[in-house]
């Protein structure tokens, strides 16, 4: 076996964390075409799918570039208005779904990438706090913007509107009608094709970092003022980062838009950037696996408390605030450490007896 | 006049920005944490108030004085349980704790108090000074710019002079170092949060008494606006959060009036991320040189 | 760290399993008629779910009592948003729910409009006003009016009764049933030649200042102002006007209905304000007392449209299904068809309106009632 190159530990991870998401998209289609899983899973794949790339898009800007955005949604929905828009002027020209869901996902990525890349720009003068407001201010611009956006669709073409509704025809349709928002949208996205674009948005993730940009961007989170001095270009290395980052979070926002019948601006608020910050600091800052599994499972976590009723949110903050404190208070870490430690022995013991037995 | 008009308007509604923006300011500055719960304890201090006023109809420095309290316990019983144990832990998992703390405060609220929306009775009744023909200042807002004020120069004053301000000053540039010197850091922070909370309790009740809209989510968005004037007038910085919170007040107004009301949201943010650009670290925010 | 987290993701993970497994098997029995519906009952917007649940519950309660036929009733919490609304319906699709009462609000609802279309379940919202829920699916029916309705119903009140010469109106523009009754409004407002003097918005965000809002309709001299809202900003607006001394008329929609229980609330400030609305709280017809009477005993509360409007939901559908003959044991795709054929043919009379009928395109058609506030009660304009 000489000459074959032996995979690096993160290589490895990194395989592991993308075998691990394949194997369980097969197992959950295959429960699905079973009919198995409930109307409620179901029903939950496509957000799962289009939270997990939020999550893993805005880790890496938190968690590889190191700064902190609290405006995330905003590029989703960039993503989300330009893909149906686009999307829907696609329908008029070609019958296929998929090539018209295509389309409005790469129009909805692209969009978000220019709209990441304006937001970059700022980014080149602040830091911290001052910068994570910027990127709040960004997110409540769009939402405001997208709240006076009219586009309507007749037999003359196009009808752009800002506050006011543009006239159109009889027989044709508003695409984004102000704060209704996008209504009658075909619901396109299937599990499959958001799990696709997941997928693709991971292994795109993994080479960056694995790269020589990646190595760089992460040398600027680690020490911007060594990197600097080294030659790495600041300015570069962070467009490129938000750029990709809004990228994938416009594809989102597409996939999620595609999966209802309606999208409302009010959708991509404040509270949805918090959430997905949620997602990413729980799952571990750069930690990709992490991300998925905490989108995953936050995503999931308010539906199945269900059987509190009205207690429900309650107990979803009681949960949140304890996985904090769990993951994060070294006294408590140290007692569940133990309580593993404990288990595993008792197993470890059990497996030598049983060898023992085996043998004896 | 319309013009004065707007000024006045635009202080009215800065003065409960920059009320709140004192609050947020002031733990920033000190435990260096964004305590999203903030906008929440000001909506449980307005709720404590209100019950007394409009249910138990007792006087309104009874009501003041027992939000204060009960905000203050309730600033202390928040730190000890679910920020203390983060101390070590990085900025961002106590920024998520949080707002697990501010989901928590909402969704408790709706439970105890419904989500019925209540009309909180100004504390400083309803009148106001005319001061000419079209221009009107209500008392609501004299006070809060009068308590703003007081506020600011106590905590200036309590911070600069006081061996308590001193030891948070010294717990804000280096824990470390401070717990070095013999201050106990955790009792400091503690204490910050107390004051904090206190304030928010302030800041709740004049907030209803201006705008008398009292449910469970009450104190978010006036609590995000706080933020954006503390931000905007160097947080951390105490006469920055009053600055901060009467321009954006004015911005917004404004924006309103002489642009649209359909975009102001917009504009405001924009005069922010523009003045950011120009001032990095807000209006009287320090400028932190980088150790190399 | 590592282990941590891992232990910890194991325990969610176990946690869920369980309780996803507790949801199982929670059917009830065969004997009862399953209706369901999503509303937000907690977040901002709680206040509206939780009065169509309950006037919903008040409803299925006297039905049940009566003997008969039997319902079932399951409304789950949808926040106000459509991809929770499209989960809390799929959860009770998983309960084989056979008839929905859609969802409270109008964007949840017209993201469940299309869930029960596409199942063929019939629904019947109580208070979604937007005509996007209900365009091009024939399974979907409102109980309250459209937006379109209200909007031009309005235009045409004030304009018939020359209620004033000089209008202002000021919306919420990030909220679709105030936008949607805004832009009809304007649209009949302009056909006969109200004159419009100023026209301004807030949004969720900003919904605590009105100052630059009511500068500009007294500014431009408005002797109306049109408030297409629902009453707890109309109640700020109200308090703001009088601070301002300005006193002009004003006039709202149904989303003003709750103002005067509104706990705190003084109601001299709304004197004189005039609504259209199909249910008053204080009417004195037997039906409306006796559900005044049982919500207050049940919730101490005073009822509001919401609530009224779930409670003819119920009403609408329990007098559907006796007419049609609806069982128990029918599927839910069966149950849609007969209770389509109901609804087109019958005539309802209910808290909100005598003689309502449906139109093929789910509109309800009920004359809305002037109403103006006098000494802090509801007066007939008529």
């Amino acid at each position: 076996m000489k000459g074959k190159k032996t995979l690096s530990k993160t290589s490895k991870n990194n395989f592991i964390t993308m075998g691990g998401l394949l194997l369980v998209y097969v197992i959950v289609l295959i429960l699905k075409e079973g009919g198995i899983t409930t109307n409620l899973i179901n029903g939950q794949l496509v957000p799962i799918c289009a939270y997990m790339i939020m999550a893993i898009s805005l880790n890496l800007t938190v968690g590889i570039l190191g700064e902190l955005s609290l405006g995330h949604a905003g590029f989703m929905s960039v993503g989300a208005f330009g893909g149906v828009l686009v999307g829907t002027l696609m329908q008029e020209v070609s019958d296929s779904k998929i090539l018209c869901l295509l389309v409005a996902v790469i129009a909805g990525g692209v969009l978000a990438a220019l709209a990441g890349f304006l937001i970059g720009i700022p980014v080149l003068r602040l830091r911290g706090d001052y910068l994570a407001i910027v990127t709040l201010a960004f997110g409540q611009i769009i939402k405001s913007i997208v709240n006076i956006l009219y586009v309507g669709l007749d037999a003359d073409g196009l009808h752009v509107g800002f506050i006011e509704k543009p006239e159109i025809l009889e027989e044709g349709k508003m695409i984004i009608n102000g704060a209704m928002g996008a209504t009658g949208i075909r619901k396109l996205s299937t599990f499959t094709f958001a799990f696709i674009v997941l997928m693709l948005c991971l292994i795109v993730i993994y080479n960056l970092i694995q790269s020589r940009t990646g190595r760089a961007i992460m040398a600027l989170r680690d020490n911007r003022i060594a990197a600097e001095s080294v030659g790495i270009n600041v300015t570069k290395y962070k467009l490129l980062v938000f750029a990709i980052s809004a990228a994938m979070a416009g594809m989102a926002g597409t996939v999620f838009a595609y999966n209802y019948s309606t999208v409302a601006p009010t959708k991509f608020d404040f509270n949805t950037s918090i959430l997905v910050l949620v997602f990413v600091v729980l799952g571990g800052l750069g930690s990709m696996r992490g991300s998925l599994i905490a989108a995953a499972l936050l995503t999931l976590l308010p539906e199945l408390l269900r059987e509190f009723s009205d207690y429900r949110m309650l107990v979803y903050a009681i949960v949140l605030i304890l996985v904090m404190l769990g993951t994060n208070n070294p006294k408590i870490r140290d007692f569940f450490a133990k309580i593993v430690g404990k288990i595993k022995s008792v197993f470890v013991r059990k497996k030598t007896a049983k060898e023992e037995n085996a043998n004896g | 006049m319309e013009f004065l008009s707007n000024v006045i308007n635009g202080i009215s509604l800065g003065s409960i920005y920059a009320i709140i923006a004192l609050g947020y300011t002031m733990v920033y500055g000190i435990a260096k944490m964004l305590n999203f719960a903030h906008g929440d304890v000001i909506m449980v201090g307005a709720y404590v108030c209100f019950f007394m006023t409009s249910r138990y109809n007792m006087p309104a420095v009874v009501g003041i004085l027992l939000s204060m309290f009960v905000c203050t316990v309730l600033g202390i019983v928040i730190e000890r349980l679910a920020y203390k144990p983060l101390r070590q832990a990085t900025s961002l998992a106590v920024l998520i704790t949080a707002i697990g703390m501010s989901y928590f405060l909402q969704n408790g609220a709706q439970l105890l108090w419904t989500s019925n929306p209540k009309v909180f009775k100004s504390v400083v009744g309803d009148g106001g000074v005319q001061l000419t023909e079209g221009l009107y200042v209500s008392h609501v807002t004299l006070v809060t710019i009068a308590v703003c004020v007081i506020i600011m120069i106590a905590l200036t004053v309590f911070t600069g002079k006081s061996k308590m301000g001193k030891a948070m000053r010294a717990c804000s540039e280096d824990k470390g170092a401070a717990q070095l010197m013999g201050i106990n850091v955790n009792t400091t922070i503690s204490i910050t949060f107390a004051i904090g909370s206190a304030l928010a309790a302030i800041a709740g009740v004049l907030l209803c008494s201006a705008y008398p809209n009292l449910v469970p989510t009450t104190g978010s968005m006036p609590g995000i606006k706080a933020f954006t004037a503390a931000v905007f007038g160097g947080i951390g910085s105490i006469p920055g959060a009053l600055i901060g919170g009467i321009l954006l007040g004015i911005i917004e107004i404004f924006a309103k009036a002489y642009i649209s009301t359909e975009i102001s949201d917009a504009i405001v943010f924009a005069v922010l991320i523009v003045v950011l650009l120009v001032k990095p670290t807000g209006l009287l925010g320090k400028k932190i040189s980088e150790k190399v | 760290m590592k282990k941590m987290k891992k232990l910890v993701c194991f325990g969610l993970i176990s946690a869920m399993m369980l309780s996803a497994f507790a949801g199982c098997g929670k059917k009830s029995g065969s004997d009862v008629i399953r209706i369901g519906g999503t509303g937000p009952l907690t977040g901002g917007a709680a206040v509206y779910g939780n009065a169509a649940k309950r006037g919903a519950e008040i409803a299925v309660e006297e039905i049940n009592a009566l003997g008969g036929m039997q319902f079932e009733l399951r409304y789950e919490d949808d926040t106000h948003d459509a991809e929770k609304a499209v989960n809390a319906y799929n959860i009770l699709k998983d309960w084989e729910v056979q008839i929905s009462l859609g969802s409270v609000t109008t964007n949840p609802c017209i993201a469940t409009a299309a869930e029960t279309y596409a199942d063929r379940i019939f629904a019947l919202t109580p208070s979604a006003s937007s005509t996007d829920v209900t365009k091009g699916k024939d399974n979907m029916f409102q109980m309250c009016f459209s937006d379109p309705n209200q909007g031009s119903a309005s235009a045409q009140y004030i304009s018939e009764k020359a209620l004033g010469t000089k209008i202002a109106i000021i919306y919420k523009n990030d909220d679709a049933y105030s936008t949607g009754i805004f832009e009809t409004f304007t649209d009949k407002a302009d056909e006969l030649g109200i004159n419009v003097v100023s026209t301004t918005t807030f949004n969720t965000d900003s919904q605590n200042d009105f100052s630059v809002q009511l500068s500009d309709a007294k500014n431009a001299g408005a002797d109306l102002v049109f408030l297409p809202m629902y009453y707890e900003a109309a109640a700020l607006i109200l308090d703001q006007a009088k601070k301002m001394n300005y006193a002009p008329k004003f006039f709202g929609v149904d989303g003003m209905d709750g103002i005067l229980t509104l706990e705190g609330f003084d109601t001299t400030l709304a004197e004189g304000v005039m609504l259209l609305t199909p249910f008053s709280a204080d009417a004195t017809d037997e039906k409306t007392v006796n559900f005044v009477k049982k919500y207050n005993e049940k919730y101490n509360e005073t009822p509001n449209q919401f609530a009224a409007d779930a409670y003819d939901c119920v009403y609408a559908i329990y007098e559907a299904c006796q007419k049609g003959e609806v069982t128990s044991d029918m599927t839910a795709e069966e149950i849609c068809d007969i209770m389509i054929a109901q609804f087109t043919t019958m005539k309802f009379d209910g808290l909100t309106g005598n003689g309502m009928t449906w139109g093929k395109n789910g509109e309800v058609s009920k004359s809305p009632k002037g109403m103006v506030i006098q000494n802090g009660v509801y007066v007939g304009l008529d």
